[in-house]
């Protein structure tokens, strides 16, 4: 339909910790696939779309800017856009879908590479962000006292969901359950191993509430899902999935001056433009860097009333492929791997095309929600099958 | 805690925060027009957006908004467990600090202890931490 905006296309490289592979070499493989799953050739492409853009200085978070993509594609691009300075990591399909509706653009590869665990074995060639001195910008009202990690800042709120409504780890752990549960059904990603309750109540604490299990892992992938304009889908052979509605927000940039996270806004906009309620979601997939993100997805978009994210997954059930609300049905972050937000959105296609296999939900699922961030910015999708 | 802080970068907006201690002052931007505070400093007042505001010692007594009980060496010479807490600040509505709650067991903070700023110097930066008091 002219003047809305569809995914026509994902992909995905290889997903691993510790790749050999270049940067740009997964992401080429990710386009690839993603312009094959279209129908799509290369000619046709003429926009690019990813966040946060090329990171100089911390090159292993973000190794590839939008002009690096279309230098070694060959690329006639009309529009182009890489920044951080978006709503988070989704914001760059939503700027894509803005665009392509605008007629800047009518297919546009969307990206997101991540190398941060082979840069881990290569500080010689991607420094690590965490210098010690001369620190400026927003982290130096965090890093001297020694938060260093989104972990920290985030367990702080999941700390005073806790005392406040009652969260408990046994909760808290369901996050984690089902990401591993559903990651076994996935063969892309890179946790096999299966969680137990016991395993998880035992494991490292890295800052309370957070055990091991609780924070994402380090990975290298890259993921692509393409972006076409409504009036450009007779060029494309895949089911399109529609973007229903998009919504993002930045509460305060710096972390501790927010009283909640950007979930919160974020949720509520998301039904401001649409006229799907969440009644009418079949699955969810929410960012979940860390297992207390999405009680604030859940919380934040109306799935519950706030304070009661914790009860609504205990016990899993819910929250499980075969429940009311199949949550993060690929593995999320904690179980597929880190692959920073887009992951949310292809598994979303996925599903709503019936491609899960061995993990697919039943029933026809008609519509979906993808999430990115959830601490200051946040952004979130609607996706739906007509 | 005995680990290298991270040293800040002093500019123009953070000069006074970080280096208050020295004189044994916390210093947070305040509008001499509306009255209201802004954190992390900038040159205009966030709420009225006066660019009437100057570094304002305030009383440095607060409680422990939330707080976590770090327990990974992110650092290699960090020791741990250590407690990260926000606290909110007594008379400067709306402004938080990250900070570290010291002198005291990990396992003694809570949400709401009350607490009061104490300076750590390292190399010309006033750190402010806090402590719990009765
Ligand atoms: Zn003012």
């Amino acid at each position: 339909m002219a003047g809305e905006a569809y995914i026509t296309g994902i992909g995905m490289s290889e997903v691993g910790v510790r790749l050999t592979r270049s940067a740009i070499g997964l992401t080429v493989d990710a386009v690839k696939e993603a312009i094959a799953d279209a129908g799509l050739t290369l000619d046709q492409i003429d926009g690019v779309s990813t966040y946060p853009g090329k990171m100089q200085a911390f090159l292993g978070f973000s190794p590839i800017s939008t002009d690096d993509l279309i230098e070694v594609l060959g690329l006639k691009t009309r529009w182009h856009a890489g920044t951080g300075e978006a709503t988070a990591q989704l914001g760059a399909i939503t700027d894509a879908a803005s665009a392509v509706k605008a007629g800047l653009a009518r297919h546009v590869i969307c990206f997101r590479t991540v190398y941060e665990a082979a840069a881990l074995a290569r500080p010689d060639e991607y420094p690590p962000m965490q210098r010690r001195n001369d620190i400026t910008g927003g982290s130096q009202w965090v890093s001297p006292f020694g938060a260093f990690s989104a972990a920290c800042w985030t367990a702080q709120f999941a700390t005073r969901h806790m005392k406040r409504y009652g969260l408990t780890r046994e909760q808290l752990a369901q996050v984690a359950l089902n990401d591993h549960r559903n990651a076994a059904l996935n063969p892309r990603a890179i946790v096999r191993e299966p969680l137990t309750m016991d395993k998880y109540m035992s494991a490292r604490m890295i800052t309370t509430p957070f055990c091991l299990y609780d924070c994402d892992r380090f990975t290298d992938a890259s993921t692509v899902v393409i972006v076409s304009a409504g009036d450009a889908l007779d060029e494309v052979k895949s089911q399109p999935i529609r973007i229903a509605a998009s919504a993002g927000s930045l509460e305060r940039y710096s972390w501790d001056q927010a009283e909640w996270a950007s979930a919160y806004p974020t949720g509520r906009d998301l039904w401001k433009n649409t006229d799907y309620s969440v009644k009418d979601v079949d699955t969810v997939q929410f960012y979940d860097g860390f297992a207390f993100q999405p009680i604030t997805w859940l919380e934040g978009l109306g799935f519950c009333e706030v304070g009661e994210g914790g009860r609504f997954i205990e016990g899993g059930t819910r929250i499980a492929r075969d429940g009311e609300l199949p949550m993060n049905t690929g593995g999320g972050q904690l179980g597929w791997g880190r692959l920073h937000g887009f992951g949310f959105a292809f598994e979303s296609v996925v599903q709503l095309r019936g491609d899960g296999g061995a993990r697919q939900i039943a029933g026809d699922p008609k519509v979906a929600v993808a999430t990115s961030g959830g601490g200051p910015m946040a952004a979130a999708l609607l996706l739906a099958k007509d | 805690m005995t680990w290298q802080r991270s040293r800040i970068r002093l500019d123009r907006d953070n000069r006074a925060f970080w280096t208050g201690g020295a004189e044994g002052k916390l210093n947070i931007v305040r509008c001499d027009d509306c009255g209201q505070f802004t954190h992390p400093p900038r040159e205009i007042c966030r709420h009225c957006q006066s660019e009437n505001v100057a570094p304002h010692a305030v009383a440095g007594t607060g409680a422990v908004d939330t707080y976590t009980v770090n327990y990974q060496a992110w650092a290699k010479d960090m020791e741990v467990p250590f407690v990260i807490a926000r606290v909110r600040l007594d008379d400067v509505p709306g402004v938080y600090l990250t900070t570290n709650i010291v002198n005291c067991p990990v396992d003694a903070v809570d949400i709401d202890d009350r607490v009061k700023v104490v300076f750590e110097e390292q190399d010309g930066i006033w750190y402010p931490l806090f402590e719990k008091v009765a």
